[in-house]
């Protein structure tokens, strides 16, 4: 990294706020939506804060899959099941919110404690940067790690399979009352009452 | 004054009880599936820290990294199907009425 040292620094503490801010609005809003969004803010702060350590690739991936995949996938989900319901009050729930606050803070001491106790070996002898981290990646991929990679596409394969039958509808097959308009698809009976009340609504 | 692998640590590890945080206290399961993203992305900036800072030559973390992102995709993916797949049974997505295997 060939930037000054200030700006180094200047540009972790914006990116290191941003994405704390964006982070506790994940967690902290009602809104789900928000939170989604906010999430991406998340991901591409932590995809800036990778260039800063020298990983131009893994940034990259981070945007691409991240932002690009995985936050889409939420925002599909959201629209897909948002029911706007106010959850039914839970006695004592405030105990548990100050619980999971207090063993939050109480984990974050002790990580701060042991970061900051630890004696880190760092080689201070002008580290030598890789200049082309897709080389050297590439290296590391097709030699040391062939088998984890091979691995994850099988996994990626499963997890595709696994998730189009899981979310899949349940079509029952030429059944019950022909009254609902054509070009619908044959579902299961409460999905079609309620399709079709809205028909009838709109 | 340089930017310290300790400045990465402390910043993953506050995501990192951030995501916790949000993990056990919200009752929307696409939240919860939110949060699960934080606490992997907590870990890859660990990772990634280490990777820079003490071995900067193999660059090791850094396929660490991509291996946890390609397991963080697929988790995703599951975890959504499942959650619509809950949604469909049961009409709602608060976590408190998930409790057909509690006791």
């Amino acid at each position: 990294m060939n930037l000054a040292e200030g700006v180094q620094i200047v540009s972790f503490a914006l990116l290191a706020a941003m994405m704390l801010g964006a982070a506790l609005g994940v967690v902290l809003l009602s809104n789900i939506v928000y939170s989604a969004f906010l999430l991406a803010g998340v991901f591409i702060s932590i995809s800036g804060i990778y260039i800063l350590l020298n990983a131009d690739f893994v940034a990259a991936a981070q945007v691409l899959i991240y932002v690009g995949a995985v936050n889409v996938l939420i925002i599909f989900a959201i629209m897909l099941v948002n029911k706007r319901e106010d959850f039914a009050a839970v006695p004592r729930r405030w105990i548990r919110k100050g619980a999971t606050a207090l063993v939050g803070l109480g984990l974050f001491a002790l990580l701060a404690t042991m970061v900051l106790v630890t004696p880190w070996s760092i080689d201070s002898t002008s580290p030598a940067v890789v200049e082309n981290t897709i080389v050297e990646i590439g290296k590391h991929f097709f030699s040391d790690f062939l088998l984890p990679f091979e691995i994850a596409s099988v996994l990626l394969l499963m997890a595709m399979v696994g998730a189009i039958i899981l979310a899949r509808r349940d079509l029952i097959p030429e059944s019950q009352e022909p009254a609902t308009t054509p070009l619908t698809l044959p579902e299961r009976p409460r999905e079609l009452a309620s399709v079709s009340n809205k028909s009838s609504e709109g | 004054m340089h930017l310290q692998l300790e400045y990465f640590l402390l910043l993953a590890a506050a995501l990192f009880c951030i995501g916790i945080y949000g993990l056990i206290t919200s009752r929307n399961a696409v939240r919860v599936l939110m949060c699960v993203e934080l606490l992997l992305n907590a870990v890859n900036l660990n990772l990634m820290g280490f990777s820079n800072f003490l071995d900067p030559t193999g660059i090791k973390g850094q396929v660490f990294t991509i291996f946890v992102i390609t397991v963080a995709a697929a988790e995703a993916a599951v975890g959504l199907a499942i959650v619509l797949a809950i949604y469909r049974n049961r009409e709602t997505i608060d976590m408190e009425q998930f409790n057909l295997l509690k006791w």
